[in-house]
Formats: structure tokens, C-alpha cells, sequence
């Protein structure tokens, strides 16, 4: 396969991220939130990596850890040979170049007193990537032309776009340095269903033109299966399930990658009445206070005393199919 | 048959400084007994404000319902004054409302067992013993473990999911015969989702219900329903039986919608997707003539001359509002 001979852009080992829950005047420390608990994969060059789970699951929390917007606990995560868990804030700026990113909500992430060009602008700015007034501009408006705005609207301020549009200037902003990695955490999530396609479409586009890699973090396992190569599932800050987008689909392994997929009516009702449900019981668990051994097993049809009481590993099922599940 | 529910032209306006908003204009529908039906459409296309103008929830001022009938046990509700006796004694107990945010339709300040027994005291004139034995009855029935004690609650000691069942047991409380779900599960997870409509699903068809689902997810209205009304800037553009809508769309909106939402199982690679040109029009002073026409592929002279074209029948229970027949495209 082609796959298997690309490069890791960012390989993620170990990464734990706990955050301290604390208590009193003193802020006396009572415990840990586990939002990541000791995971790793790779993002390979040139892919789409969806990362998809419920909320508290941790998919946003391992974004940031890319994005180094978080320093993680312990673990490493090599970004273009280099590691970039422990390093300094002065020295992993010029690195961020290098990193784009994209958020959920395109109205909260964009200053509402900015105009969209100075917005664009920034990034250019912080990286000193121009050198005067006219080479922002037209770098600006190439970009703006690139996410597919009319130049024009530089000076305009984010409420006077429409939703699909402020995405864009999220996406321009993001590409400004002409990063290799984007990270889009549920870029698409907050926009009307009939605006989503465009926006997807839009990643897709750029993706083909300028050679992007994707971390792509959205709970909505549609549309991640769709966007993505290969797919990571997570669940209570663990990885349980990596595999090919298409394989993940017609071959879930995990017991809980199987519910999410059956949890998710297709707009069809003539193909949808055929397919198997699996309704779980309870709900997703605190992440302070975890179930001992496999997460997942308090809602698990399949549970032994094994998965009571230890981790299951993650483990390669068949040629890149990662599953971590005892009874597989 | 006869409905249970009528709806029939109805119009809700809302004044604003800006202009005249027409969030409801001219919407028909209706809701047999027994019927699960969906209401889908993107936001604003006022699928929420519709039902809420069944209800009479609409804030006049800036809102009003300016025309229309809803006729409900041989009654034309809007006869009735909003805050009146009469609508008071339909709202919650004949037709009931469950709301989007669990979490926020919930009032923080009061326990889970004052805010249930209060429409059973109100409407069924329970006394407050029998009406929170009642309550501990439903939440049981919408799958609250251990009931008893989580009665006496606040709504924060609530997960959102469980938030949302306890106002699927407060919408059940007085045996309605009506429940609109208005965007119900939105806010949750997808298996929460799954459990949530499951149950929904189980208890209308246990106590003879009939359930409206209004939502923007296309996959809930395909799974759940048996009829459908795809709304778009006020006005419902297509209807029909689900499998119908779904199998054989007939308005380029409908057509455009399921075209531009992936599917499960379907990577890039097998279908590309085709999104839906521009976006949903401001509904300030709306120019006369489709609401879709700057957006959509197979527009012709007519559209653009022509008023809004009015529901005409294509099948059985199948009704579109368009000039074009998509059947030939």
C-alpha cells in the first residue's frame, strides 16, 4: 500500500494531559481529570486524520496538545523530527508556523472588532512573513481569493459575514504561513447543514492544492468517515479503535465503535431499516472518576472480570486495523 | 380520518426595527393520531416558531400570529387568548412541549419533584402526595434509576441526557395527546441521541401519542418518522411520507440537502458531496417569488416572474411548492 510508505508528520507517544481538580481557598490539589490517558498514533504527510468520540472524551484536549496550546503531563509528540512536548514557548514559536488551526465556533474565534483582512493578516504579521503594507495586502487577498472570498470584504468585520463565510476567513487565517498541519476541531459543527458541504468541500479542495495534513476533530462520525483516511475513536480520554475510514465502517471491531456507528441514523429509510442497532445503556462516565480497567466496560455487552480489571491494550488487529479490546 | 391536529395557513410575524420578518408564512400541516411526523429544515426556516405559535408561546410584542387556524378537538386554538383559561388548559396537558436545552427549560432553582408535580396539581388537580408518587412513576418509566431519591434533585445533579428525560416524563405527565419535540436531542451525544429517541419512540406507541419531531438532522427524520414536512424560509416546500420525501425528492431544496450530507460508509472517494450554492436568505422584508431561486441549479423564467408557487400535489401524501417538475431532471 501507498499509505504504509508516508512519512509521520506528528507521531504522538504516550501523551497524557491530566488536568488538577482543586479544592478550598488554597487551591489545595484533590485529584486529576484524565482527559488523555496515554495515547499514541501518528499522523502521517498528506493525510486526513479524523479523530472522532463524544464530549469529555478528550478529542479536543489532544488537538491543543499538537497545536502545543497545552503542555502535556508526560509523553512525547514529534512534530517534523523534533520533539515538541517539553520544549520552551520561545522555541517552539517559529514552529508554529508550521501549525494551523481551525475552530469550532467561527464567530467566538474571530476578534469581532477586526476586520476580516487584518484578522488574515496576523499570522504574517507574528511570523514576519511580510516585509511592508502591500506585500499583506495581496498576501491577504491571494488568501482570501484561495478560500474562495471576494477581496473585497477585507475591510468588513466578522458580523457582517454570513456563517459559512466567517469559516472561511477561519480556514485563510489558518493557511496564512502555509502551514503542513491543520488541526480543525468541529470546524464544520456550528454551521448550518446546507453550508457544512461547502466548507468540507473546501478542505478538501485546499487539501489537493497545497499538499495539507489534517488532524480533523468533530464528534459527527459521518462526516469525519467521510473526510478522513483513517479514522482514531476515542472514548473517556483513550484511544479504543484506529483504522481506515472505509474499514472502520464495514468492520468495526471495537463493542463501542460498533454502537456509535448504529447510534447513527443514515438519511435514508430504505437503507437505515436494514441496519443493526445497538442502543447502550447508562451514559458516558465522569472522566474524575474513571471505571477500573477497560472504560468502556460498565456499558459493555461483552465484559469479563479481565475487563474489569485491566487496561487493554492497543493492539494491530489486522494490517493497520488498531483495536484495544480484550475480546476481539 | 380526520386530523387530530390542523394547522392551516398559518403566519407568524415578527416586527423589528429592520423590518417586517415573516418567520411563518402561510405553513400547513397536519398530525394524525398515532402519527410520528418531522418537521426538518436549516435555522431559521421557522420550523421552531411554527410550533411554538400552536402553542401560543410567541412573545407579542415583537411577535404576532397574524393569520391562520389551528384546529385541535373541533377548536381553533388561536380563538383563545394566549394567557386565557382555556389555552392554559390545553398547553401541557392536551399538547405538550419538549424543548432543546434539557439543561436551561429546566429551572435551577427548584427541585426535579416541584417542577413534575406542578403540571399534574395544575391540570389533573393532584394533591401533592399522589402527584409525586405519579412523578416517581414516570421517571421510571423514561429509565431514571433509582427514582425515589433522585426525585428530590436539582436539575445540575443531572446529566443532559437525564435532564432530557425528565422533561420527556414532565411532557408525558398529563397523558397528552400531542408531544412536539423541538429539537430534542441537538444538544446530546449521538448514543444519548439513539437512547433518547428510542424511548421517545416506545412510549408514544405505549400511551397513543402523537409525537411532532422538529430537527435539522436529516438521518433522526428518516429513522423515526412516518411523514415529513421540509420547511425553507417560512414555508414548508415539500411533504410527504418519509420514504417517499427521501426516495423520490421532488424540490430542489429537498434534492440539494440529501446531496450535500454525508453518509455513513461513504468516503470521499465514493461520492463527493454537493453542497448547496449561497446561504439561507435573510427573512427581512422578503421580495415576493420562491425564497430559493438565487440558489437554486434549475431555476427557470417562470420561477422569476412568478409568485411563490403554492404546494401542489405529485403523489400520494407527496406535495411540492416548485414550478419545476423534478421528476424529468
Amino acid at each position: 500500500m501507498k499509505e504504509e510508505q508516508r512519512d509521520a508528520i506528528v507521531e504522538v507517544k504516550n501523551l497524557k494531559m491530566y488536568f488538577p481538580i482543586t479544592k478550598g481557598l488554597v487551591r489545595r490539589k484533590i485529584g486529576d481529570i484524565k482527559a488523555v490517558d496515554d495515547i499514541s498514533f501518528e499522523i502521517k504527510e498528506h493525510e486526513t486524520l479524523g479523530l472522532v468520540g463524544e464530549s469529555g472524551c478528550g478529542k479536543t484536549t489532544t488537538g491543543r496538545c499538537i497545536l502545543r496550546l497545552y503542555r502535556p503531563t508526560s509523553g512525547n509528540i514529534i512534530f517534523a523530527g523534533r520533539d515538541i512536548s517539553v520544549m520552551r514557548e520561545r522555541s517552539i514559536r517559529p514552529l508554529r508556523r508550521n501549525m494551523g488551526a481551525v475552530f469550532q465556533d467561527p464567530l467566538g474565534s474571530l476578534n469581532p472588532r477586526q476586520t476580516a483582512g487584518s484578522i488574515v493578516a496576523d499570522p504574517l504579521i507574528v511570523h514576519h512573513m511580510v516585509k511592508n503594507g502591500n506585500e499583506r495586502n495581496e498576501k491577504v487577498a491571494e488568501l482570501f481569493r484561495l478560500v474562495g472570498l471576494d477581496p473585497d470584504m477585507m475591510d468588513r468585520v466578522p458580523h457582517e459575514f454570513s456563517g459559512g463565510q466567517r469559516q472561511r476567513i477561519g480556514v485563510a487565517r489558518a493557511l496564512a504561513c502555509r502551514p503542513s498541519l491543520v488541526v480543525c476541531d468541529e470546524p464544520i459543527s456550528a454551521l448550518d447543514v446546507s453550508i457544512q458541504a461547502q466548507i468540507i468541500n473546501l478542505l478538501e479542495e485546499l487539501q489537493e492544492k497545497l499538499g495539507l495534513t489534517y488532524l480533523f476533530i468533530a464528534h459527527d462520525l459521518s462526516v469525519v468517515q467521510h473526510i478522513s483516511d483513517r479514522v482514531v475513536v476515542m472514548y473517556l480520554g483513550r484511544i479504543v479503535e484506529i483504522a481506515d475510514s472505509q474499514e472502520l465502517y464495514d468492520n468495526p471491531l471495537h463493542p463501542y465503535t460498533q454502537a456509535l456507528l448504529s447510534a447513527i441514523p443514515i438519511p435514508d429509510p430504505t437503507i437505515d431499516e436494514t441496519r443493526r442497532r445497538i442502543i447502550l445503556k447508562g451514559e458516558v462516565p465522569s472522566p474524575t472518576n474513571p471505571p477500573s480497567g477497560c472504560h468502556f466496560h460498565p456499558r459493555c455487552n461483552l465484559a469479563t472480570g479481565e475487563c474489569r480489571e485491566s487496561r487493554p491494550e492497543l493492539r494491530d488487529a489486522r494490517g493497520g486495523h488498531q483495536v484495544a479490546c480484550f475480546r476481539i | 380520518m380526520t386530523a387530530l391536529l390542523n394547522v392551516e395557513d398559518l403566519k407568524t410575524y415578527f416586527k423589528t426595527d429592520r423590518g417586517l420578518v415573516k418567520a411563518v408564512d402561510g405553513v400547513s400541516f397536519h398530525i394524525n393520531e398515532q402519527e410520528i411526523i418531522g418537521v426538518v429544515g436549516e435555522s431559521g426556516c421557522g420550523k421552531s416558531v411554527s410550533m411554538l405559535s400552536v402553542m401560543q408561546l410567541i412573545t407579542t410584542p415583537p411577535g404576532e400570529i397574524a393569520a391562520g387556524k389551528v384546529m385541535f378537538d373541533g377548536q381553533d386554538l388561536l380563538k383563545y387568548k394566549a394567557k386565557g383559561s382555556q389555552m392554559c388548559s390545553i398547553r401541557g396537558a392536551k399538547i405538550a412541549m419538549i424543548f432543546q436545552e434539557p439543561m436551561s427549560s429546566l429551572n435551577p432553582v427548584l427541585t426535579i419533584c416541584r417542577q413534575m408535580t406542578e403540571a399534574l396539581e395544575h391540570h389533573l388537580g393532584m394533591h401533592s402526595r399522589a402527584a409525586k408518587e405519579r412523578s416517581i412513576e414516570l421517571l421510571k418509566m423514561v429509565g431514571i434509576p433509582d427514582a425515589e431519591s433522585r426525585i428530590d434533585n436539582y436539575p445540575h445533579q443531572f446529566s443532559g441526557g437525564m435532564c432530557q428525560r425528565v422533561m420527556i416524563a414532565m411532557a408525558l405527565s398529563c397523558n397528552p395527546k400531542i408531544i412536539i419535540a423541538d429539537e430534542p436531542t441537538t444538544a446530546l451525544d449521538v448514543t444519548t441521541q439513539a437512547q433518547l429517541l428510542e424511548l421517545m419512540k416506545d412510549v408514544v406507541s405505549r400511551l397513543n401519542t402523537s409525537l411532532v419531531i422538529v430537527t435539522h438532522n436529516l438521518g433522526v427524520v428518516a429513522r423515526y418518522v412516518q411523514r415529513i414536512y421540509v420547511m425553507y424560509a417560512g414555508r414548508i416546500v415539500e411533504s410527504g411520507l418519509s420514504k417517499d420525501v427521501f426516495g423520490n425528492p421532488r424540490h430542489p431544496y429537498t434534492i440539494g440537502l440529501l446531496k450535500s450530507v454525508p453518509r455513513l460508509g461513504e468516503t470521499r472517494s465514493k461520492r463527493k458531496l454537493v453542497p448547496i450554492d449561497g446561504a439561507p436568505p435573510n427573512l427581512i422584508d422578503m421580495p415576493p417569488g420562491c425564497a430559493f431561486l438565487p440558489r437554486c441549479k434549475y431555476r427557470t423564467e417562470k420561477c422569476q416572474q412568478e409568485p411563490w408557487p403554492v404546494l401542489r400535489v405529485v403523489g400520494k401524501e407527496h406535495n411540492v411548492s416548485c414550478y419545476v417538475d423534478m421528476q424529468e431532471k
